[in-house]
């Protein structure tokens, strides 16, 4: 029964907090929007993009300083970490209660664009913004399904590369792999079981990592995760051997740590990078700070492309990966939240936060700053500029990163505990992924 | 309405029994506690109406909430105007109950999974609850030191209780393995204990720890009322320990061991908070307890309605179970009176 009650009291709280929010609401809101900007404070919910929570409020404090100073509007700051930031989204949108702004990962932009619990930016709110032709377009698709208006505009933008240790390449004597032929072979080189060092560690049960590999492995196969119209294609035999030649990473090329099957954040792979314990990752180009943070310096780690196999039909090395800002359409402030967008989007804002947050540019003329290693900027852009396809931009997207993304975690953890998984096994466990969207 | 045959009522419109009480109480007073207790009627409700109101607000509509959610379809296209979810009469319930669907087959797997669980868990924490109890019922010197270290897990904030136990059982860093491989050298490679089939035995048996000192808590309070003049009766007879505890300790706890059980079933039918901080968002199939697995089903892929379902359908069967279990303990119980 605890189950039970927890989820109803969970609606029956939202309920009475509804309630008692019309009681008082009058007096915290002055009036709806349209009031003058000083008696104003928006509430801000920021997701985890520096190195810790106390961090992001570091270095988000002078810039909401700025802004307060610039329009008088205060911000009440709260940083969620992503395992609770779904969550947190979902209970203010059914209570109607919550931020007036708020971070979303991009990759749930249409999911969260379907429950109507975001504001639209419409021709006016565009306007408000400085208009829709600042931003980089494919970057901007990520805020609302095709042909609607985008209910989030992007913030932040990343995209995956291969994350390699220098000095243990050169003396493996390999070259950063070009393809993913390459890729496994070097690993292979560098891997020595007996040292407990390996090629490559894999955050391999995070689910939204798995699904986000399932989803770029597929693109190299040329295959799609959703047809035309909508419906899921997750057994199709891209899909399938997409996702296999992922595990095959810890499996059959053994390249990875099969403790790595029980790493469910990046961080994890990323401090066994810096220790040393593996020569390459796949991360996102945040990772630096995380990077250096575990204690590499900066010059001792390089990045190219995340590689596809020789024959790949398409050379995708990412998905466009990235934050977005959004405006809740409970919001009292909305006059003032588009101003903080606005501002939050503004070149200035984007060069400040470019560097501690390790993000792209999300402006068409913007300027990478996050690293002064030009090479690695020069990926990066590359990447999510020419190699990065767009997470499907459906409203079950979500669902497909939990579904496909928990089979993968388990996946993983059969390839770790000694059992065999072949391509039946894959398709058979996608199947069950595809069935469990409705 | 009878009317009574009391001589001071006799002939009188059919007031009842009270008439000839408010003779004998003299009349004044009478009356006056008449007007007393219709002024006041209200004051026994007043002070239980906070419990109604505060029962209905927090079980009672939450419930019938729960119940109307599992008729409609609310995904994360209706969350935001919930009240507008289109009602799909059972549809939930099929769709979650089909067992040629993944979902269905998932659901009896995680049922079955919660079955075996709930029935090792109860019974090895009732053993050594039994166990701790009876070896603590004599008093000795560092009794009341042992009483508290059994305690402690049940004491422990459950959050940091688990994930120690969560760090133990890390493949490579892990004391377990440290313990097992390293130490004691019966294995040569290191297993896995929070993936694969190993989670549920890790599982158990963080559950048993969590869940025994409660055991051990009641049985030991049981205990305190058996007479021990009894033993000593028994004892001279000649009784050993084993027949001792076989036919007083077991029968004299009857009524304790009846409620223990049902409640530590529940519970543990229910857990939710072991599985959650234990493995995290990575559920292994073999640890898919099915509070877990309502709450996966629900809340990652936003459909409430599904997750609704099978919480009626889980909250039915407990309450089948639980009268089931009632009726037979009150049968047997009658038989001993």
């Amino acid at each position: 029964m605890a189950t039970t009650r927890r989820q109803f009291l969970a609606l029956g709280s939202m309920a009475a907090v509804a309630l008692a929010s019309t009681a008082c609401g009058s007096k915290s809101s002055n009036g709806g929007s349209g009031t003058d900007d000083k008696s104003t404070t928006l509430t801000y919910w920021a997701s985890n993009q520096g190195t810790s929570l106390a961090n992001d409020k570091e270095v988000l404090a002078p810039v909401l300083a700025a802004f307060t100073k610039k329009t008088g509007i205060k911000v009440s700051l709260e940083v969620i970490g992503w395992n609770d930031l779904q969550t947190r989204i979902q209970t203010a949108i059914t209570s109607g209660q919550g931020p007036d702004v708020l971070n979303i990962g991009n990759t749930w932009g249409v999911s969260l664009q379907a429950t109507g619990g975001l504001m639209e930016f419409g021709d006016a709110e565009m306007k408000a913004i400085g208009g829709s032709d600042r931003f980089v377009k494919a970057a901007l698709q990520t805020g609302g399904a095709a042909g609607t208006r985008p209910t989030s505009i992007p913030l932040y933008g990343l995209a995956y590369g291969l994350y390699y240790n220098k000095a243990m390449f050169k003396a493996a004597g390999v070259n950063p792999p070009t393809t993913w032929e390459e890729m496994v072979a070097a690993g292979k080189k560098l891997t020595d079981p007996s040292k407990n060092v390996y090629g490559m560690s894999l955050a391999a049960a995070s689910y939204t990592e798995n699904a986000h590999f399932a989803f770029i492995d597929a693109a190299q196969n040329g295959a799609a995760l959703f047809d035309s119209s909508g419906k899921p294609t997750f057994t199709s035999s891209g899909v399938v051997d997409g996702v296999l030649r992922y595990i095959d990473l810890m499996q059959t090329d053994k390249i990875v740590n099969t403790s790595d099957s029980q790493y469910d954040n990046g961080t994890l792979s990323v401090t066994a990078f810096a220790k040393k314990k593996a020569a390459m990752i796949i991360n996102q180009n945040n990772a630096d700070a995380t990077i250096i943070a575990a204690g590499m310096k900066a010059g001792d780690f390089g990045v190219v492309p995340f590689p596809a196999p020789k024959d790949a039909k398409k050379d995708v090395a990412s998905h466009i990966a990235g934050i977005n800002i959004a405006v809740m359409k409970s919001t009292r402030h909305k006059d003032q939240a588009l101003k903080f967008v606005n501002y939050m989007t503004s070149e200035s804002v984007q060069e400040t936060l470019g560097k501690p947050y390790s993000a792209l540019p999300v402006l068409k003329d913007g300027k990478a700053t996050f690293t002064t290693d030009a090479d690695e900027l020069k990926v990066f852009t590359d990447v999510y500029n020419t190699k990065s396809e767009p997470l499907p931009l459906v409203p079950n997207e979500d669902q497909f990163e939990s579904s496909v993304g928990k089979a993968m975690n388990n996946l993983f953890a059969k390839a770790a505990t000694g059992k065999t998984v072949g391509s039946a096994d894959v398709r058979a466990v996608l199947k069950t992924a595809q069935d469990s969207i409705r | 309405m009878a009317i009574t045959t009391t001589p001071a009522s006799a002939g009188k419109p059919p007031r009842g029994h009270r008439r000839p009480a408010r003779h004998r109480t003299g009349q004044g007073r009478t009356g006056q506690g008449r007007t007393a207790r219709r002024a006041y009627w209200w004051f026994p409700y007043l002070i239980v109406a906070p419990a109604v109101i505060l029962e209905i607000a927090i079980h009672i509509i939450p419930m019938l909430t729960g119940v109307w959610m599992s008729f409609v379809k609310l995904t994360k296209f209706f969350i935001r105007n919930w009240a507008e979810a289109p009602w799909i009469g059972l549809g939930n319930y099929q769709y979650a109950i089909d067992i040629n669907t993944a979902v269905g087959a998932s659901l009896v797997h995680s049922f079955l999974i919660t079955c075996a669980y709930t029935v090792i868990v109860v019974g090895a924490s009732w053993i050594l609850g039994m166990a701790a109890a009876v070896a603590l019922q004599k008093a000795f010197r560092g009794r009341a030191v042992w009483r508290t270290i059994f305690l402690i897990p049940y004491a422990l904030p459950m959050y940091a209780g688990i994930i120690t136990w969560n760090f133990m059982f890390q493949r490579d860093t892990g004391m377990f393995n440290h313990l097992l491989v390293d130490q004691l050298h019966l294995m040569t490679s290191r297993p896995f204990l929070l993936i694969g089939g190993n989670a549920f035995g890790s599982l158990v048996v963080v559950s048993i720890w969590r869940m025994w000192p409660f055991a051990f808590l009641m049985i030991m309070a049981g205990l305190q009322s058996i007479p021990t003049d009894i033993y000593e009766a028994s004892a001279i007879d000649g009784a050993s320990p084993w027949r001792q505890w076989r036919t007083i300790t077991v029968p004299m706890l009857g009524s304790v061991n009846k409620v223990l059980i049902l409640v530590m079933f529940l519970w543990v039918f229910n857990d939710f908070n072991t599985p959650y901080v234990l493995f995290g968002n990575g559920q292994p199939p073999s640890g898919d307890l099915i509070s877990f697995h309502i709450y996966n089903a629900s809340f990652l892929s936003w459909d409430f309605g599904t997750g609704a379902a099978m919480s009626v359908m889980l909250l039915i069967f407990l309450l089948i179970i639980s009268l089931i279990y009632l009726y037979f303990i009150n049968r047997s119980g009658d038989d001993d009176a």
